[in-house]
């Protein structure tokens, strides 16, 4: 089940949105498949009866006061990182070609 | 040992006016100068600090009270977002990202006096175990440049044994807290999960990202811990503080008294000989001094590494989903559509490390794997936790390695990473089971630094402090 194949790479890669180079591909395909193996010693492990944790300290619907809240950063604070704006907004490339 | 005084006496002498907080701020500066060549920082924040360290000493004139930290200079990792700065967790994504907020944790250390002097190194995104993941550079190990400080938390460990600030915090995930403490020599708490908030922290794994200060002794662990823990309105997975607090001055607990079971499966041929050797006197001296000292085996502890490296790219992958070029971080000016730009701001913002976990995860979650991998992986985990649940039954306190050797050269396990994953061995389970966990220096192998980790169950930070504490009074 772990040994990964070129295409394997390609389409993780694909839904990773990530660009690989040839030589990138193949380093990946083989160390991608090795920790991929290693992984797989769990498959020895019994877990007949239990459940997965997926919260560790058993918190649960962790609710806050309805009420508004100040906060530091101000809208436009926020988008003074963004690679291009247009009246208080982010401005993206277009979606089609 | 550090030439800084206690973290609590330095407070309490500039409270009372005997020591100035530009003086302190100008110390932190000066061993920052002196050790450029250990590469421990990315940036320094010189004028921002004096700034900060004039105002804190006209208060003191006024014979306001400032807080418990009064003057204290400390360095942050550089995946805590400060103001006024650069915050790039050491990835090329974010070399450039101004922060419009600051972490939850520097606001209350700054609320309560301290100055950050500087942003240390790391692994880009907190991804690895040696600050050789960092895009930038490399930071080297105090006692031997030519070995790495450990990681992800690599420059925090260094810049406090090189004496460039009272205190550093540090994050860790999978043990990038007490690794670099471990392998530099230095105190590294990794409180429970939720104690400290991660608000504002660049986030890997969210279910065990956890905050907590590096320091050169217990006690200034403990005067950190006090000012950064408890709930957080910005962060839902924080929990409240041991009303008993973190300050140990009125601690009653005696190490005659406590339990603490030595695991098994960390004391394997996989040890490095001069470790074990530390790690035996460790336990010696625990037994001299009165405690009661036992082996326990935690049967399936051995797989909590495979667990982590399926929970932890799952969820790097998802967390590093935002870094599409779009609203902060790099994006490629080159890019003509939409899709161009998402794939051109991530082969270029990512480094290997990055791009090999973001894949893993999107595979361990991808349709028809998920209950194979992700699942199967927070199942091993339950069963981890009911062994540690067990084992606390009859201990206090869980004791072992940090990792299976000393500090390692710099270069030898960068080729391989599932070796370099294997740095974490050890530290990984308390992250798995949320529990807190602590390095504290326990000796010298072939004159490099070995800590001693000791585990408590979730909620036990100030128990654990007070071992600690008891431990390095042993030393």
């Amino acid at each position: 089940m772990s040994k990964l194949s070129r295409d394997d790479v390609l389409k993780l890669a694909k839904l990773s949105r990530l660009k690989l180079s040839d030589e990138e591909i193949e380093r990946f395909r083989t160390e991608l498949s090795e920790i991929l193996e290693y992984v797989e010693m769990l498959n020895k492990a019994d877990t007949t009866g239990l459940e997965p944790t997926y919260q560790v300290t058993s918190l649960k619907n962790v609710m806050r006061p309805d009420k508004e809240i100040s906060y530091q950063a101000k809208p436009d604070d926020l988008l003074k990182n963004a690679p291009a704006i247009e009246k208080h907004q982010f401005k993206v490339k277009r979606v089609l070609t | 040992m550090s030439s800084w005084p206690a973290i609590a006496d330095i407070a309490s002498d500039v409270q009372a006016g005997k020591l100035k907080a530009v003086d302190l701020v100008n110390k932190s500066l000066k061993s920052i100068k002196d050790n450029q060549a250990y590469t421990a920082l990315i940036s320094t924040l010189q004028d921002r600090a004096l700034d900060r360290a004039k105002e804190i000493d006209s208060r003191i004139l006024k014979r306001q009270k400032v807080g418990p930290l009064t003057g204290v200079p400390f360095i942050a990792k550089d995946n805590f977002l400060t103001l006024e700065s650069k915050t790039t967790a050491a990835a090329n994504m974010l070399k450039e990202f101004e922060a419009p907020y600051q972490a939850t944790v520097i606001e209350r250390l700054e609320a309560a006096g301290a100055i950050c002097v500087a942003k240390s190194n790391l692994d880009a995104w907190a991804h690895g175990s040696s600050t050789e993941n960092s895009d930038f550079f490399v930071t080297k190990n105090p006692h031997d440049k030519s070995r790495v400080p450990g990681g992800s938390s690599g420059g925090s460990a260094a810049a406090v044994i090189l004496d460039m600030a009272p205190f550093a915090l540090g994050t860790d995930t999978g043990g990038s807290i007490r690794l670099p403490a471990s392998f530099c020599g230095a105190v590294g708490l990794k409180p429970t999960y939720g104690l400290v908030s991660r608000s504002g922290i660049v986030a890997m794994v969210s279910s065990t990202d956890s905050p907590g200060p590096i320091t050169a002794r217990v006690d200034d662990t403990a005067e950190v811990l006090e000012v950064i823990s408890g709930l957080d309105e910005l962060d839902s997975t924080t929990i409240a503080r041991d009303p008993d607090g973190y300050d140990l001055k009125n601690s009653k607990f005696k190490i005659q008294n406590s339990k603490a079971g030595v695991i098994k499966e960390y004391l394997s041929d996989a040890l490095e000989p001069g470790v074990r050797q530390v790690i035996d006197q460790a336990i010696d001296k625990f037994k001299a001094a009165g405690a009661e000292v036992s082996e326990v085996s935690l049967p399936s502890v051995d797989l909590a590494l495979a667990v982590y490296y399926i929970v932890c790219p799952a969820e790097v992958s998802s967390n590093l989903a935002r870094y599409d070029g779009q609203r902060y971080g790099y994006s490629a000016p080159d890019a003509k559509t939409l899709e161009d730009s998402y794939l051109l701001s991530r082969e270029r913002g990512f480094g290997a490390e990055a791009k090999r976990r973001i894949m893993i995860g999107t595979y361990v979650l991808s349709s028809g794997y998920y209950e194979a991998y992700y699942k199967k992986a927070q199942t091993v985990r339950t069963k981890i936790i009911n062994e540690f649940n067990k084992a606390f039954e009859k201990f206090d306190f869980l004791i072992g390695p940090v990792s299976p050797s000393a500090a390692f050269k710099i270069g030898e396990r960068t080729k391989d990473p599932l070796q370099m994953y294997l740095s974490d061995i050890m530290t990984v389970a308390a992250n798995i089971t949320g529990c807190p966990a602590i390095s504290v220096p326990a000796g010298m192998s072939q004159s490099l630094p070995v800590g001693l980790q000791i585990i408590g169950p979730q909620r036990s930070d100030r128990q654990l402090l007070a071992m600690a504490k008891a431990f390095e009074g042993l030393s």
